[in-house]
């Protein structure tokens, strides 16, 4: 299978392209009239178009085409943006997101769209009678339009005017300037083509203005274009002079000049239109007077391409594992390294591996980030995910997206996706009000919903926070009660923070309709196990009738994390930082027992005491009979407990390493690292102690 | 039967107390010395540990004990065979790695059915190569749990 080799490619590519749709999509329904927007998500389209009919993808293709043809039909103007026609756009692009997960999976990437297309073509031939009624007035503009484009078509002029470029050339006619259309044939064997036209384009903008090209300027100057182009041109200089001033140009083959009559284009353009094009465009820019107003539009075109993204090669994740594997065995050589250059201590093998930590250091940031991706590629879904669900909710919800290109190891972007939907419509769900609810509140209408990232110290932080209903503790509670995840004496204790977090205990669930969209009493607590198994943590923040903040604290990297390493006989453990409070020694008299257990008072908690030795059942040659011993408080959420070991080593940086496909499921034992000396070391999951 | 025809399977040869084993070199990554080996808490007797094989954690199984021969004192030939088998990476103490050798498959038999040791379940076959005796091990067997 040939075809195979690009397979994951054309994936990856048109996942790509099918979020620049959906992007641009949002963009133009906040821009109607922004028919960029539009040839951005055309070409989008067409590009997806072309690979999926390329790798035989043809129910893609197909239905790709018939939302290019709607897309096209907006660029022509021949139809105008409505929230329902983008509805039908957006309901194909979803189709087309299905097919292309489906051809991931292994699928055919077929799908029954009928529906769909039925509504494309609909929109597509016009025929929409609840867009029609929506703007007369466009419908109109598209009818003429439409005759103004057979008109062109008619008569001699090669070139298609916008109204924008009639209304240009009309003016300046009224004014007493001559408007021309030129063609310009360069020679077949003319090597510097761009050259010439900037030669050509040099000289018109000398004697007059440039109104329109084709191809566009960008292209001309690519040399995208055969040997053919023609110019729109406006100028006080008769159409010889014009003529025998371009054939100077070397490799010029021949140039046609024919003058635009006035009538021509009032034949197309009713009057009518004409004062509405006028209206609706500032009439500064439409008088051309100066050669450097116009000089200054046509630089801005080739400025475009400016924007195109810097240079970037695709790894696979596969081979930066390899590479971090790699890095990571440097790493241990190069601790014996030190070692041995200290123990020989010879001067330049020491300078030596001085200057190769120094570039490992280096190297070790860039191995290290190469691995981070922008949070954006977890957020960017969420747009179109919130737009869907305030449209089916009959909410109005505006989502602002701050700190998207906040960095986070990939190991991490894999794990918050889902946590992260869940809350979003947790939030837009419970948390933003209807409308008419909102008014009765004396709130806007629209409700926001902040979506916030950003990096602080070893950590990120993700929030949601949303300006609606907040949080009613009283019901919480009550709730709370009757599911029996707390006692009612237990909840007299509890602080405002402690209710609100109760909504992420499982089997729990405030909403009083049970929607499809939140509400099943399953997502929340999903939410909080996730975040807590990737070794970060929530918090809620909430006030009635305010809003509610979701805080999430997550660790920069899964990979590499901070531990404190403990000895117990000869056996090295590491102990996360992040579930670690303090270490302490005690003596032998501070541990008391109650029921059986071993505890300790610790700053007035009683604290349970686990002796390591005892769980990990570490062979021992002699027994110990030490009046103090060494204390690791950890918590897991509220609980604390204290684990006894033999000795402190100290703290460090590790690489986590899982235990491979053989041994799953170790009791406490989250996975192992391997330490400066080569040998491999356990890490203790807390959580899993404390039970 | 021309000796041209015959298939023959390649395999690693090692020793166990006063046997010798067999297994595909397909499934054999490599023959390391014996390292430190990291205990790990709670598993059955007869994982020794976990490994740092170039930066990956390997596990560690103690063949001895995995087929209930009683443990000797790890000698200088003692080796670490490191495997594949379904994405699985596992490592093999055994008292020592001798030779790779081609064995025609048409010389491998059914394992008799009374042999009396522990390590019956684990084997595969017997291949008769001169006056050696070789046994196949089933490592599907070796590395699933009996229980």
């Amino acid at each position: 299978m040939e075809v195979n080799q690009y397979l994951e490619m054309f994936i990856e590519e048109s996942k790509e392209h099918l979020q620049s749709c959906s992007d641009n999509l949002l963009e133009l329904e906040k821009n109607p009239d922004d028919l960029a927007i539009v040839n951005e998500i055309f070409r989008s389209a067409h590009t997806l178009k072309g690979m999926s009919a390329t790798m035989g993808y043809e129910d893609l293709a197909d239905l790709t085409h018939k939302m290019e043809n709607v897309l096209d039909a907006i660029r022509n103007e021949k139809i105008h943006v409505t929230p329902e026609i983008l509805d039908v756009v957006f309901e194909s692009v979803d189709h087309l997101e299905e097919m292309v997960m489906d051809i991931a999976n292994g699928g055919d990437g077929k799908r029954n769209v009928s529906d769909t297309v039925a509504k494309l073509k609909r929109i597509e031939s016009g025929e929409t009678s609840d867009t029609t009624s929506e703007s007369p007035a466009s419908v109109a503009d598209a009818a003429l339009a439409e005759v103004a484009a057979t008109a062109a078509a008619e008569t001699s002029p090669k070139l298609d005017y916008d109204d924008f470029e009639k209304t240009i050339i009309l003016q300046s006619t009224d004014q007493g300037f001559n408007a021309f259309e030129i063609s310009v044939a360069l020679r077949e064997d003319c090597l510097l083509k761009a050259a010439r036209v900037y030669m050509v384009f040099d000289i018109l903008e000398k004697n007059g203005d440039v109104v329109k090209s084709s191809p566009t300027v960008d292209k001309l100057e690519e040399e995208q274009f055969d040997q053919h182009f023609q110019v729109a041109f406006i100028s006080k200089n008769s159409a010889e002079e014009l003529k025998s001033k371009i054939m100077k140009v070397s490799e010029v083959d021949t140039v046609t000049v024919t003058p635009l009559s006035k009538e021509f284009f009032i034949q197309s353009t009713t009057e009518e239109t004409f004062k509405a094009a006028v209206q609706n465009e500032s009439p500064a820019i439409i008088v051309p007077k100066t050669p450097e107003a116009n000089n200054n539009q046509r630089s801005q075109a080739p400025a475009k391409n400016g924007h195109a993204a810097s240079k970037t090669i695709r790894v696979s994740i596969e081979r930066l594992d390899i590479l971090m594997n790699l890095f990571e065995e440097l790493v241990i050589d190069r601790g014996r390294l030190q070692s041995i250059a200290t123990e020989v201590n010879h001067s330049e093998l020491n300078e030596t591996v001085e200057r190769m930590s120094r570039t490992m250091g280096d190297l070790q940031n860039i191995v290290l980030t190469m691995r981070m991706i922008p949070i954006d590629t977890v957020f960017n879904r969420f747009p179109k995910m919130v737009r869907t669900l305030s449209r089916d909710l009959k909410k109005k919800i505006n989502l602002e997206i701050l700190g998207a290109e906040t960095e986070l190891d990939r190991t991490v972007i894999d794990e918050i996706g889902d946590p992260l939907v869940h809350l979003i419509r947790n939030s837009v769900d419970h948390g933003i009000e209807s409308p008419e609810v909102r008014r009765a509140k004396g709130k806007p209408e629209e409700g926001n919903v902040v979506l916030r990232a950003y990096h602080s110290g070893n950590y990120v932080f993700i929030e949601i926070e949303d300006d609606g209903a907040g949080i009613n503790r009283e019901k919480v509670l009550s709730k709370a009660i009757s599911k029996g995840i707390i006692t009612k004496e237990a909840a007299l204790n509890l602080s405002d923070k402690q209710i609100n977090e109760l909504i992420l205990a499982s089997g729990f669930s405030t909403a009083d309709v049970v929607s499809d969209i939140s509400g099943r009493g399953v997502g929340l607590d999903v939410v909080k196990t996730t975040i807590e198994s990737l070794g970060g943590s929530i918090s809620i923040e909430s006030t009635e009738n305010v809003g509610s903040i979701f805080s999430i604290q997550l660790p920069l990297t899964l990979t590499i994390i901070s531990v404190m390493l403990v000895e117990i006989e000869q056996e090295i453990y590491a102990i996360p930082l992040s579930s670690i409070i303090e270490t302490s020694i005690i003596k032998n008299s501070d541990i008391l027992n109650a029921h059986n257990q071993k505890v300790i008072d610790f700053r007035g908690k009683v604290v349970p005491l686990i002796f390591l030795e005892e769980i990990f059942e570490v062979p021992r040659k002699e027994q110990r009979a030490d009046e103090y011993h060494s204390v690791v408080i950890v918590r897991k959420g509220e609980k604390l407990a204290g684990l006894v070991v033999d000795s402190f080593i100290g703290q460090q940086e590790i690489v986590l390493k899982s235990l491979g496909n053989y041994l799953t499921n170790i009791f406490a034992i989250s996975g192992a690292t391997i330490l400066g000396n080569g040998k491999v070391a356990l890490i203790i999951d807390c959580n899993a102690l404390m039970k | 039967m021309n000796a041209l025809e015959q298939e023959y399977l390649k395999v690693i040869v090692f020793q166990l107390a006063d046997k010798e084993y067999a297994i595909p070199v397909s499934n054999v990554q490599g023959i390391e010395k014996l390292m430190h080996i990291t205990r790990v808490p709670k598993t059955a007797k007869y994982v020794k540990g976990v490994i740092n094989l170039r930066g990956v954690v390997t596990p560690i199984i103690d063949l001895r004990e995995r087929f209930n021969i009683p443990a000797t004192d790890s000698e200088d030939t003692a080796r670490i065979i490191i495997i594949t088998l379904d994405e699985m990476e596992v490592g093999f103490v055994v008292d020592s790695a001798n030779d790779v050798i081609d064995i025609p498959v048409s010389s491998i038999e059914q394992q008799p059915e009374v042999v009396g040791s522990h390590e019956e379940e684990f084997i595969s076959g017997v291949a008769k190569i001169e006056n050696r005796l070789l046994i196949l091990l089933h490592l599907d067997k070796v590395l699933n749990p009996v229980d």
